[in-house]
């Protein structure tokens, strides 16, 4: 047999149906499914007087509008009320699994997918967002679909999908100290661009890729997309394994050893060909900052904000001009001279307790800037939250002046209260820096962790290597 | 779904590269429960000034736009966000035709799902075409998807690629999912073949599981 990728290896094993010549229908493992992108998927079924395949592979969880403070109070938004109104009927009525928004397990689709084992390696797993691509880091072939394809898959557990080309991304070196999971991915997406991994899967690899924990391999593919590349994926290791052990839907006992034996397996093979292929020397990434109004405007700490006429490109200049403009940003700023209002640590990019851990380690003892209007700490899930608090971080957080709230999408979508009001600029661990993102007019700039918990406390960007690295993991 | 074969309309152009979803349909407007009126806030922060005012300085609001169903675009476009109510926005303003350099993957899967024909054609073709129509008011193309061609009236023709399948499934306005249910047997099968229950080991706390 020749020698396959990872990708191919997961992509034989779920084909349904194929013709040459044609797209293929491959199985869905898992659908997860939010608030946001599914109505119409369900209204679409009713229309049609047609079922859920497999509820029982199908998950729902309340995150894009839930709100992060008191949930016992009544919602004031009322479309997100409706919205919630119409997933718990339409849960209740085709009797598929619901994490509502007051579950103890309720959190970010990706967030409690990899947290209760509901996402397992050598899965297909889709849902009605483009970060599935997250789930890539278990050896999963992870991506986001449109409502229609919600239906298609809520109807026949299938999709119908041609293969994609594959695309591999080699880390190479060990990760120095304050050098993060995100800063890896964003020194990637500058790399290729965000149009680069367009029509690839992409698979991660690399010392520096394997010396990651799981938290931070998913927040490396959970950006992915941001490169142009549907999905990401690492092969599943001993990291993996000693991860998914004991959580609840993970199988137990002799059947975990069977699924471990198995999930070796999953490995791109030795001579195995990529489409394309691309390296990076993690010593000589820097902490990255976003300047612009896409993932791809990105540059290293240490670094100024480009001009226009750096870019040979006219739609490059063009595009800078646009951005800076929003932006309110002059070329040739020092990006630590750029203060900041507002500090969102949360999303589904990072969130997870590695983040919360470093962050907090960072901020212990300290207190935001004077000139930092809100620092917002978000955990991914109540899981997380929950044994954050066991740990005592959400007590150093707001010693230090940060809010500390229930879990959800919160300010890197802001479908809820949480919402960046126009012209300010944040220092954000979210995964999207497009015009209006955090709220009309915002401005976001994406970093990592404890590059956000740094800039909260000296109210601008800093280099965290240089700000605290004793604290920094 | 609506089929496709030919179309001929007026040209709108959207001079900007990486075209994200987010500004096609921001983010509140995805609590809706329909697939419809996504039309009126197409490119909402973009079209609008305070007070739904329309800007003036947006391409699609000058008069010689109005009417436009063919949507011409730079590299990249759609990316970002899966969200369909782009596409459900795009085609609910009446555009039926895009035309760029490149999309990004799930926008233009997603257009397919919904009767548009993203067109794809080189930078220079698109380049050239951006010119005509800022040139010429009125500017309109002909789009025959069976030909896979694109002509205007004073003798331009370009030819797109796309993939035999999802030709088909835009001429014929296939329902994807009924033609995936002709494959019910070979579902069953592949169930068989592969027990995959996600077995809960350790109770966790959901709401509605019957």
């Amino acid at each position: 047999m020749p020698p396959k990728t990872l990708y191919q290896k997961i992509w034989d094993s779920h084909v349904v149906w194929e013709e040459p010549g044609q797209p293929a229908l491959i199985y869905i493992d898992r659908h997860l499914i939010h608030e946001g992108t599914s109505p119409q998927a369900f209204a679409g079924l009713r229309a049609e007087g047609r079922k859920v395949r497999r509820p029982d592979l199908t998950f729902a969880v309340m995150d894009h509008s839930v709100p992060t403070t008191d949930r016992t109070l009544p919602i004031l938004d009322n479309d997100a009320r409706l919205q919630f109104e119409a997933l718990g009927k339409n849960c209740r009525e085709f009797g598929v699994r619901l994490f509502d928004m007051n579950s103890r397990n309720q959190g970010i689709v990706h967030i409690i997918g990899p947290e209760l084992g509901i996402t397992q390696p050598g899965q297909t797993i889709v849902c009605g967002d483009s970060h599935t691509s997250t789930h890539g880091a278990f050896g999963t072939l992870a991506f986001g679909i449109g409502t229609s394809e919600v239906e298609h898959v809520l109807a026949t557990q299938c999709l119908v999908q041609s293969r994609s080309k594959t695309l591999h991304l080699l880390v190479h070196g060990k990760r120095p100290k304050g050098l993060t999971a995100k800063d890896i991915i964003l020194a990637i997406i500058g790399k290729i661009g965000i149009g680069g991994g367009t029509g690839h899967v992409a698979e991660y690899g690399g010392e520096a890729i394997r010396a990651l924990s799981m938290d931070g391999r998913m927040t490396v593919c959970n950006m992915s997309i941001e490169g142009g590349a549907r999905a990401g994926m690492v092969a599943p290791d001993e990291t993996t394994f000693a991860y998914l052990e004991g959580r609840p839907f993970v199988p137990r006992g002799k059947a975990f050893q069977g699924a471990v034996e198995h999930w070796k397996q999953l490995r791109t093979d030795d001579g195995a060909k990529f489409d394309m292929t691309v390296e990076l020397q993690v010593e000589k990434i820097a902490p990255q900052v976003t300047w612009g109004t896409n993932p791809g405007m990105v540059t290293s700490v240490t670094a100024r904000v480009p001009d226009p006429h750096d870019f040979h490109d006219p739609n490059d200049q063009k595009a800078t001009e646009s951005a800076l403009k929003y932006m309110g940003l002059k070329p040739g700023t020092p990006i630590v001279d750029i203060p900041v209002d507002r500090v969102f640590i949360g999303s589904c990019t990072n969130s997870r307790l590695d983040d919360l851990r470093a962050a907090a380690n960072l901020v212990a003892g300290k207190h935001v800037a004077k000139n930092i209007k809100q620092a917002l700490i978000v955990p991914g899930s109540r899981g997380i939250k929950s044994q954050a608090e066991k740990e005592g971080l959400d007590k150093i957080f707001t010693a230090a002046g940060f809010e500390w709230r229930d879990a959800g999408c919160s300010m890197c979508i802001g479908m809820n209260a949480d919402v960046l009001p126009p012209h300010e600029r944040s220092a954000s661990t979210s995964n999207r820096n497009f015009e209006g993102r955090q709220g009309k007019d915002s401005r976001t700039h994406l970093v990592s962790p404890v590059m956000a918990a740094a800039a909260a406390i000296a109210g601008h960007f800093v280099d965290v290597r240089e700000f605290d690295v004793a604290h920094v993991e | 779904m609506q089929s496709f074969t030919t179309h001929t309309g007026m040209v709108a152009p959207l001079d900007r590269v990486n075209v994200d979803t987010d500004q096609m349909v921001p983010k509140q407007f995805l609590k809706a429960l329909t697939r419809e009126g996504f039309g009126r806030i197409l490119f909402y922060d973009w079209r609008y000034l305070p007070g739904e005012r329309p800007n003036p300085e947006f391409a699609l609001n000058f008069p010689r736009y109005k009417g436009a169903s063919v949507l011409l675009a730079r590299a990249n476009f759609g990316c970002g966000s899966s969200r369909e109510h782009a596409p459900w926005g795009v085609k609910d303003y009446g555009f039926r035709v895009i035309i760029a350099p490149s999309y990004a993957d799930i926008f233009y899967n997603n257009c397919f799902k919904n009767g548009i024909l993203p067109a794809t054609l080189s930078e220079e073709q698109v380049e050239e075409l951006f010119q005509r129509t800022e040139k010429e008011e009125g500017y309109s193309l002909t789009v025959n998807l069976p030909n896979q061609t694109i002509a205007d009236k004073h003798g331009l023709m370009f030819k797109f690629e796309i993939a035999p399948s999802r030709k088909e499934v835009l001429l014929k306005g296939l329902d994807d999912i009924g033609t995936t249910m002709q494959h019910a047997a070979a579902i069953d099968t592949y169930e068989k073949a592969h027990t995959g229950t996600a077995t809960m080991y350790e109770p966790v706390d959901v709401k509605y599981y019957s």
